[in-house]
């Protein structure tokens, strides 16, 4: 998780035209999903529901600056579009890690290490059991629908009206459910925390993790690896 | 001192809509019993099956569980010797793994990690499903998430098992099975269900529900015999007690 929030602070980092120095940083992803054998349609599948967002910040960047920033060759690229390209590969970036992360760590030790970080145990419970539990409400609501359809002479959306009182009774099993629920995990004492089975230990593999990959962001930032590689081609070229 | 013992003395339960659930309900159950509940729909069976843990705490009477009364001061002793086995066991099973939920209550209980690894280890050998261990518990199937269950609260090492439908939702052979792992246990035994075929099988005592009241308190092969009770209670003769239909209409 300390190492993710480097590599977001590193990506954020850069000056907001600056892509080439941002190429490094793409080894970070790509070696953890080698690594990690997260299946790329995954990593791919999330990253364009959220990429609408980022489009929206940054569709607008071309359209209000319109200097020309590079030219490559006789094709002239204004500030407006590097930003925006930089915008989308700084998406890429940071998404795909905080995404990496929750694969590869899943999402019961990552609720324990924010639980050690810091974040209130109540909000921790609340993440574990949302986890949990979603599947089994959303089951319930799909389960409602199908009754209001197969009962239901119009074809087509769900009025309003019919919504309203759906979402309602869904609410009130959702809490009928916690309700039990809770009286379930009263009855093998709980009292308020959930502990982890295997507490995470530290072990050298994760210090080394941790300073090979901040080694690496820091190195990225200041030395600008993909220009001084550049240099050295066109050097070997020449 | 046992905490095998139950024992309810003029219980009553009223639901804070006015609902009287239990009136006068005592009896006793003594060490390593089992016991059957019954009753039609709106009996008290659950509401009865609540007070033996206290998460419903009687409005008047007592329940003793060994020598110790429940109430809100004794929870942690009385839940600690009572298991409860709930009707849907997606209500018992909310932890990411199998494992992490049969070591739920023992790490509650504050036991050193070698301890919790063995007890979780020894619940899921005992209802065979060790092979459960790692799964998740909504991949499971009826059956299985039922094991998970028993096994989560087995891990307690409670002295009563209190189980409130456990056959439900099971198919026949999940049912049989069930049954034969329940009857190995040696914990006292209190099971509410409507399968009073499987209450035939495990309880020698029956207590009879009707309208919150104890209609009857005997021999299972007494109360679940006598048809007239039964009918009158909302129930009718367990199904291997009825004529068989190939039978009749030969």
């Amino acid at each position: 998780m300390a190492v993710t929030a480097a590599y977001l602070v590193t990506v954020v980092s850069f000056p907001k035209h600056d892509i080439a120095g941002l190429t490094p940083l793409l080894l970070y992803p790509v070696l953890l999903i080698a690594a990690g054998r997260i299946p790329l349609k995954v990593i791919a599948r999330y990253l364009l529901l959220a990429a609408p967002f980022a489009l929206m910040v940054g569709v607008f960047n071309p359209l209000l600056d319109r200097a020309v920033a590079l030219r490559l060759g006789s094709v002239a690229i204004s500030g407006g579009w590097l930003s925006f390209i930089s915008i989308i590969i700084r998406f890429v970036l940071t998404a795909s890690a905080a995404l990496i992360l929750l694969a590869g760590t899943g999402f019961g030790p990552l609720c324990y290490a924010l639980g050690r970080l810091g974040m209130p145990r109540l909000l921790v419970t609340q993440f574990l059991l949302l986890y949990r539990f979603i599947f089994i409400i959303a089951e319930e609501g799909v389960r409602m629908t199908r009754a209001w359809m197969l009962r239901s002479r119009r074809a087509g959306n769900m009025p309003l009206r019919v919504w309203g009182s759906l979402a309602g009774h869904l609410l009130l099993r959702a809490y009928d459910r916690g309700e039990r629920v809770h009286a379930a995990m009263r009855a093998r004492g709980f009292d308020g925390t959930l502990r982890p089975l295997l507490p995470p230990r530290w072990r050298w593999f994760d210090a080394a993790f941790v300073f090979i990959s901040v080694g690496y962001f820091v190195f990225a930032r200041l030395a600008h690896p993909a220009e001084v590689l550049g240099r050295l081609t066109l050097a070997v070229l020449q | 001192m046992s905490h095998h013992l139950v024992e309810v003395t003029g219980l009553e339960y009223t639901y804070p809509d006015g609902t009287r659930a239990l009136q006068g309900v005592s009896f006793r159950i003594e060490h390593g019993g089992a016991v059957g509940i019954v009753g039609a729909n709106g009996a008290g069976k659950s509401t009865l099956l609540m007070q033996f843990n206290g998460c419903l705490l009687p409005t008047a009477g007592t329940v003793r569980v060994g020598d110790v009364p429940v109430t809100r001061q004794t929870l942690p002793e009385v839940r600690r010797s009572v298991g409860m086995i709930f009707q849907d066991p997606n209500d018992q099973l909310f932890m990411p793994t199998v494992q992490e939920d049969v070591a739920f209550g023992p790490l509650n209980q504050h036991l050193p990690p070698g301890d919790v690894e063995q007890r979780v280890e020894q619940a899921l050998a005992a209802v065979n499903a060790r092979h459960l261990r790692a799964r998740p518990p909504w991949q499971l199937s009826g059956g299985e998430k039922r094991l998970a269950a028993i096994a989560s609260v087995l891990a307690m090492a409670p002295d009563v098992l209190v189980m409130d439908e456990p056959s439900a939702g099971l198919d026949p052979q999940a049912r049989r099975r069930l049954i034969e792992l329940l009857r190995g246990f040696a914990h006292t035994k209190i099971i509410a269900a409507h399968d009073l075929d499987m209450i035939f099988d495990l309880c020698p005592r029956t207590i009879l529900l009707h309208e919150g009241r104890i209609a009857a308190d005997g021999l299972t092969a007494a109360v679940l015999t006598d048809r007239d009770l039964l009918v009158r209670s909302g129930l009718e003769l367990p199904l291997r007690l009825q004529a068989c239909p190939v039978c009749v209409s030969r």
